[in-house]
């Protein structure tokens, strides 16, 4: 959980990789010869200026598009559809209306092998293992709720439950805290570093957010202006488990004054 | 807000006696002849003194509406997904759909007769054919109109096809479902009144048409009624399953949702 050590081959492997959305007439190049490789285990944090396709990034990665040139593999397999070992949070919640909050935790266990096959016999378990996950952030009380009677905040917490629900080998979380307030979201920086240090999954998060991105990750990769690719990557060798207290050191605030300075110049330039 | 709530329920009550009122007023004010225009008084007590054959006659065009329109629902959901699913399938069908959509039911009657004889079975057919045509629209659009993102969820999950239409193709497509109900509902007694009117021995249509036949005007506006009144409580009961069933849609609000086609 260290970080990858350099002869291991990288369970994600993005080789310059292009993509681009629209027709002939009116293309849009999100992505160009972008190209990143993250190790088994490895928690990665993406950070880079709005537009500049990081959330493209996560869908070339989980397979719901596909890279217009270069090649994504994901555990040494070609990318050629969507991945079954993933779990996403979206940018946007996305819940389903017409279920509840804890049906809606539990949908990937409906789809997802192996509990699509053990889901009827085991459903009391699953259901308390959703509650319990509702429960560590913060929305006791809420899974008998629908989704549009939650904030934008809480529904955003929901579906980061659903993303981590059939405990995935490759969570992808597209800006996850983005809609909650400073002392929520600190909360839940540990509620994740918890849960990936004890189940060791493989993890590649969107960020606006630089010291979220410090506090986190094991190496922040910072994508230039669209069309986005890895311009700086920097290795986060602070130890863990990182507490809040330490974002106040020395080292956690020069490095995030560090990467301040090179999203301000990815901001400039392509 | 009491008030309100009242004043909503009884407006239906007052409009409809208003209604009647100024029928009576009309007819009575300008001395329109019986069998021309009835009263709405002369209508009633020929509603009361043929109670017996109205009745028996009503509860025939019921129950051939309602056969006609539960299947039409079957088929129609059936369809309507389909449809939805395959862009194939849209693509091809959608056109011949919209065009048997637009021929006159009435001129498809004689055709069942030849092939049916008089009776039950046309009035079903008919109250089928002119009822689905709805449903099939309405639940392909609530289909083929689902969100990519939504879908995308499931995609990133390795869902398959068959599991993202039964997972949000179908549960999204019901308020699009329940809104193409209360159209369908109306129209299945239109179909069935019609081919009775054509080619029956029983149901309100042949007893509009027999009273009609001898004059017997008042009876047959009793006839109008008694069909006004029994599409009014299906179209409710139609409506009243929509909200239950579909409260989500409207976020729990009792705001309408409104139908596409019919
Ligand atoms: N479905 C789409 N069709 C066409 N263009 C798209 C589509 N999705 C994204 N784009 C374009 O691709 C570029 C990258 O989008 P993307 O959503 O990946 O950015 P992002 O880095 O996630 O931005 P943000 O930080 O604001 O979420 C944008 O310029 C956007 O206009
Ligand atoms: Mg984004």
């Amino acid at each position: 959980m260290e970080g990858r050590l350099p002869d291991e081959p990288a369970f994600v492997d993005i080789t310059d990789v292009s993509l681009a959305y629209g027709g002939d007439d009116h293309q849009t190049l999100a992505l160009e010869n972008a190209s990143m490789a993250i190790g088994r285990g490895e928690f990665v944090a993406v950070v880079g200026p709005s537009g500049c396709g990081k959330s493209s990034l996560l869908k070339l990665v989980s397979g719901l598009h596909p890279a217009s040139a270069g090649s994504v593999r994901v555990g040494g397999d070609p990318v050629g559809g969507p991945l079954k070992i993933v779990g996403m949070a979206f940018q946007n919640p996305i819940m389903l209306p017409w279920r509840t909050t804890l049906q809606n935790v539990l949908l990937p266990l409906e789809i997802v092998e192996p509990h699509r096959s053990v889901y009827r016999r085991r459903k009391k378990e699953f259901r308390e293992k959703a509650d319990s996950l509702l429960e560590t952030v913060g929305l006791q009380g809420f899974g008998d709720r629908f989704p549009w009677q939650l904030s934008g905040g809480m529904q955003q917490r929901a579906s980061l439950c659903r993303a981590l629900i059939h405990e995935p080998d490759l969570l992808l979380l597209d800006e996850p805290f983005a809609a909650l307030d400073a002392f929520t979201r600190e909360e839940l920086w540990d509620v994740l570093q918890d849960l990936w240090m004890r189940n060791g999954f493989t993890v590649v998060l969107v960020t606006h957010d630089l010291r979220e991105a410090v506090y986190l990750a094991d190496r922040v990769d910072v994508v230039s202006n669209r069309p986005g690719r890895v311009i700086f990557s920097r290795d986060v060798t602070l130890p863990r488990p990182r507490r809040l207290d330490n974002t106040y050191d020395a080292d956690f605030v020069e490095l995030v004054h560090e990467l301040r300075d090179h999203i301000s110049k990815a901001r400039q330039a392509p | 807000m009491k008030r309100l709530l009242s004043r909503g329920t009884l407006a239906p009550w007052l409009a409809t006696i208003a209604l009647f009122v100024f029928w009576e007023a009309v007819v009575r004010l300008f001395g329109i002849a019986e069998f021309i225009l009835p009263t709405p008084t002369a209508t009633f007590a020929a509603l009361f003194e043929f109670w017996g054959p109205i009745w028996h006659n009503a509860f025939q065009t019921l129950f051939t509406t309602m056969v006609g329109f539960a299947i039409a629902v079957v088929f129609g959901l059936v369809l309507g997904v389909a449809v939805g699913a395959s862009a194939l399938l849209y693509q091809s069908i959608y056109p011949l759909l919209i065009g048997f959509n637009s021929i006159p039911k009435v001129a498809v009657v004689p055709i069942l007769v030849l092939w049916f004889g008089i009776g039950t079975v046309p009035a079903i057919i008919t109250a089928f054919l002119i009822s689905f045509f709805p449903i099939v629209v309405n639940v392909a659009t609530g289909i083929a109109t689902l969100e990519p993102e939504m879908q995308d969820v499931l995609r990133s999950l390795g869902a398959r096809r068959i599991d993202i239409l039964r997972k949000v193709g179908v549960p999204r497509s019901m308020p699009y479902f329940f809104a193409s109900l209360k159209i369908s509902i109306t129209l299945a007694f239109v179909g069935s009144v019609i081919s009775e009117t054509v080619a029956a021995n029983s149901g309100i249509g042949h007893l509009m048409l027999q009273a009609s036949s001898s004059f017997r005007v008042p009876l047959v506006f009793a006839g109008l009624l008694v069909i006004a009144f029994l599409g009014i409580v299906m179209y409710a009961v139609a409506a009243l399953a929509e909200r239950r069933l579909t409260g989500w849609a409207t976020r729990g609000q009792d705001g309408a949702v409104y139908a596409t086609g019919g």
